[in-house]
């Protein structure tokens, strides 16, 4: 079923907040797609590179809970092709900073089971609390 | 006593948006000498200069400033509002206060406001000493030069030779007819191109005033309207057109094979050559870089079999001097170089063609080319080389949609098994019979994919093609395998047009095409003047618009050559025979021999005079002076403009010749980009007017630096000005030397109209500069002198 979307005032904000933190004109990228089809992580995304710019565009928050941005490897292909000149590994990275802005504690230490924490990392425990308590 | 009304523009808010211009007119108001001040929407509307006129009449005015845009733009207009009243144009000046004011310094509207106080008070002191001078009438004759015998430069010559003028047509190929000769048919129309364009090839030779030069290049143009001084060399074509009867007799013995240009080197040619089937001249050409008959002991094959004797080797490039008094530029375009755009693969994957290769195959049978193979599954890649920043080309090409759509359809409909898909970003058709095109090409069964290919691969066994891109309708990423890839490359600026357009002084758009005089009202023109542009030089455009752009060239040059004369600006040297002592110091200086010394006081002769201003420095009694830009002028510019400077600011003076350095600032004020807002910009013939003594009155007068900006040597029209200025700036250094001032104060930079970037560099380079060694001191200020 389509979604049915309403734009207001509120979507600019986003979209403001978003360019400030990337540096980037989001408004110039025209939605050709040579980012989306050059993606060499497309595959695992939800949604497409260019999708997730033109979300942006319109001021979409839902973007925030899809998988792209975590995906990107910031490999710079997009960055390197893009005929309007964008960089979308800043503005992945802007929106990757607003999720992590929100503070929000994703793991819990007691509730790993202790056998994986055995298991896990250190390394990688620590830098999983670290990235996602921001 | 001067009477001086003031009138401040608001530019419908050009201005007005960044300065008080209400402000501005009050400030002038309380000048002296200044009877009004007003401000108004539109100066230039009917309704300004109606204003003007009736405040001439009401108020008795005897000069006019007008502070709004620069006089590059509408200096003509207010000239003419005034001579109307029976005033001399010269008595009107303009304060540029949206050029270099309100748009270069939009950020800072305080002192944006300020400087075009500054300005417009420059204005006020200048017109207080305007001479009431009259326009000059020049002869002009019915000579056109028309550059480029592309499809624009055929019209062209066609309209300007059927209206009764003298027409040279110099084309760099050994034919005419350009790009639209390779073509297969034209949309939306579908005409066999070949077969429209023939007939008026072939018109060309025939018409008595136009004198075809195929072959050729303009290696020289020198001069100005009513007067361009032209050197052509036309090259040996080895063949006489007269003798050759086209019997391809040398064709068949001649051994050197080379790639054909014509068919985009999809077949070969041999050394000599018909350029193409449908050439003008019709004649065959000997291709030196290939053919071994200019060591005639290696081979005279074509030469021995050639009965009618056509074929003379020792021939030579032949200098042709001409004069004109108009030009058109239609030296056209390039195809964009599709190996640039090294993820398409353009000549390493050999099933990657572009447009061009294709409307060839289209030439030799739509339905099976005898050249190449086509495949079944093809794809057209749109904007190759157009709306791409990573290539440096930002600009749409504007033909490319839909000469995709034509070969598409033609493609499918000669075989309805293919299976056509074009890949675009946009789909742009706007013309007439455009959009009803791209239905018919949708009907026919062409796949139109919105998406632009980020990839293609091949397959190094098969040789077939994997396109990747993002069908940006579904969101899905298809990677599919094609047979042929068609790249839909974009124009380019020719890359012959750079040399004539500097000789003639033309800028260019930021996109690289010719820069038109204005993108409205004068389309075809340029700001130098006689000189015009048609077709593609101008920016990409299809075969209807470049025709119709190339009969409005022919009709723009007609309106000034038609009128039998034209008015020449007055800026001219003159002498001020009281202080003349006849001591002969500046015949020498003068670049043209304009000066003569007779009964002991030197004299100009104004027909020679080109008014650059060189004389006035050579001279120690001050007695030459320059017309509209006097030393009393140019003196009291310098001191009212810095009048409002306060101790703690720094300011410095913008010499800029009017040829180069001022058009470049206007075009920097035109592209909104900011500079140094402590600079103050001073319009001049030439810097080489601006004496030494002037520099340290400027300095003396609370200036902390100066900047000369003057045209290239070889694009000014004062050849000998820069060595003058260099005479006049070292003259200078050493008393700043002396007196323990920095040299780089002084600063001498040589301008192309195209420099923005350089343009701010500098400004800023040197505004930078003064505000680090900070403010010449009062006490200095004061030892700064000159004897002459």
């Amino acid at each position: 079923m389509a979604n049915k979307i309403t734009i207001t005032s509120e979507n600019v904000e986003f979209l403001r907040k978003v360019e400030e933190l990337s540096g980037e004109i989001i408004t110039l990228c025209d939605q050709c797609g040579t980012c989306s089809a050059g993606c060499p992580m497309v595959g695992e995304m939800d949604i497409t590179p260019s999708q997730m710019v033109r979300n942006v565009q319109l001021g979409i928050t839902d973007v925030l809970d899809t998988k792209a941005m975590w995906l990107c490897a910031s490999c710079f292909t997009c960055t390197v092709r893009c005929p309007r000149g964008l960089d979308l590994s800043k503005i992945a990275e802007a929106l990757r900073q607003i999720k992590l802005r929100k503070a929000v504690d994703y793991i819990d230490i007691n509730k790993l089971p202790e056998e994986d924490l055995k298991e896990l990392p250190q390394i990688a425990l620590i830098s999983g609390f670290r990235k996602f308590t921001g | 006593m001067a009477r001086i009304g003031v009138y401040v523009c608001h530019c419908g808010g050009n201005i007005s948006e960044v300065i008080d211009v209400k402000e501005v007119a009050a400030f002038a108001g309380e000048k002296s000498d200044v009877v009004i001040a007003k401000d108004e929407t539109h100066m230039c509307s009917d309704v300004g200069q109606q204003l003007i006129l009736n405040d001439i009449k009401e108020h008795k005015l005897d000069k006019v400033v007008i502070a709004a845009c620069s006089p590059q733009f509408q200096g003509a207009t207010f000239m003419r509002t005034v001579e109307s009243a029976g005033l001399s144009p010269y008595v009107m000046e303009m304060a540029n206060i949206r050029e270099q004011c309100s748009w270069p310094h939009f950020d800072f509207p305080k002192d944006a406001t300020e400087k075009a106080k500054d300005l417009t008070d420059m204005a006020i002191a200048k017109a207080r000493l305007d001479e009431s001078l009259k326009k000059k009438m020049m002869p002009i004759g019915k000579r056109v030069l028309i550059v480029g015998g592309g499809i624009a430069g055929i019209q062209a010559a066609l309209d300007l030779g059927d209206a009764g003028f003298k027409v040279y047509l110099v084309e760099k190929d050994p034919s005419i007819g350009g790009h639209m000769t390779q073509l297969s048919r034209t949309f939306p129309t579908e005409d066999c191109a070949a077969c429209i364009l023939s007939p008026k090839m072939a018109d060309v030779p025939v018409n008595p005033n136009i004198e075809l030069l195929t072959y050729s290049e303009v290696k020289n143009i020198e001069g100005f309207l009513g007067n361009y001084e032209v050197r052509i060399e036309k090259k040996p074509t080895y063949v006489d057109p007269a003798k050759c009867t086209c019997c391809d007799d040398c064709v068949d013995v001649c051994p050197a094979k080379v790639p054909n240009e014509y068919e985009e080197g999809l077949t070969t040619r041999k050394a000599i050559y018909l350029p193409n089937p449908i050439a003008v001249p019709h004649s065959y050409v000997i291709d030196v870089e290939s053919c071994l008959g200019q060591v005639p002991l290696a081979c005279t094959k074509c030469f021995d079999v050639c009965e009618p004797g056509a074929i003379n080797y020792d021939q030579y490039a032949e200098e042709i001097n001409i004069t004109v008094d108009t030009i058109i530029m239609a030296t056209g375009f390039e195809i964009f170089d599709a190996t640039q755009k090294a993820v398409y693969g353009f000549g390493k994957y050999e099933n990657v063609i572009t447009a061009m290769d294709m409307e060839r195959l289209i030439v030799h049978g739509a339905e099976g080319s005898p050249l190449r193979a086509t495949g079944n599954r093809i794809a057209f890649i749109q904007c190759v080389g157009s709306r791409d920043e990573q290539v440096g080309n930002e600009n749409c090409s504007r033909i490319c949609c839909m000469y995709a759509t034509k070969l598409s359809q033609l493609l499918k409909r000669s075989d309805p098994k293919r299976d056509i898909y074009v890949f675009y970003t946009d789909l742009r058709a706007y013309g007439k019979g455009f959009e009803e095109y791209y239905k018919r090409a949708q009907g026919d069964g062409v796949k139109f994919i919105r998406g632009r290919v980020a990839e293609v691969i091949e397959n190094s066994k098969t040789k077939k093609l994997t396109l990747k891109v993002e069908d940006t309708l579904t969101r899905n990423i298809i990677e599919s395998e094609f047979d042929l890839v068609v790249l839909s490359v974009g124009l380019r600026p020719n890359g012959g047009t750079d040399k004539v357009a500097n000789m003639l002084r033309i800028s260019k758009s930021p996109d690289g095409f010719l820069q038109e005089a204005h993108p409205k009202f004068k389309p075809v023109d340029t700001l130098t003047d006689g000189v015009f542009l048609a077709g593609t030089v101008q920016g990409p455009k299809d075969i209807p618009d470049t025709v119709a752009q190339a009969s409005a060239a022919s009709s723009r040059a007609i309106r000034l050559m038609n009128q039998g004369e034209f008015a020449l600006d007055p800026i001219m040297a003159f002498v001020h025979e009281d202080l003349c002592d006849g001591c002969k110091l500046c015949v020498e200086h003068c670049p043209t021999d304009a000066i003569t010394v007779s009964s002991g006081i030197a004299s100009v002769n104004e027909a020679l005079c080109k008014g650059c201003g060189s004389c006035l420095a050579a001279c120690p009694k001050d007695a030459l002076d320059l017309h509209v830009y006097t030393n009393d002028q140019v003196l009291a510019e310098i001191k009212s403009v810095l009048k409002s400077k306060k101790k703690e600011q720094s300011r410095f003076l913008v010499f800029a010749d009017d040829m180069t350095a001022y058009r470049l600032s206007d075009n920097v004020g035109i592209a909104k980009m900011s500079y140094s807002i402590d600079s103050r910009i001073i319009r001049i013939p030439s810097c080489s007017r601006i004496t030494p003594k002037l520099m340290l009155e400027a300095l003396k007068a609370g200036a902390d630096g100066i900047l000369l900006g003057e045209s290239e040597e070889k694009s000014s029209p004062f050849p000998d000005a820069i060595s003058t200025i260099n005479s006049n700036i070292s003259k200078v250094k050493q008393i700043l030397r002396k007196n323990e001032i920095e040299e780089e104060r002084i600063r001498f930079v040589q301008f192309v109209t195209v420099m923005l970037g350089g343009f701010v560099n500098n400004m800023n380079g040197l505004g930078d500069y003064l505000k680090k060694v900070r403010p010449i001191s009062d006490k200095k200020r004061k030892k700064l002198g000159i004897r002459n």
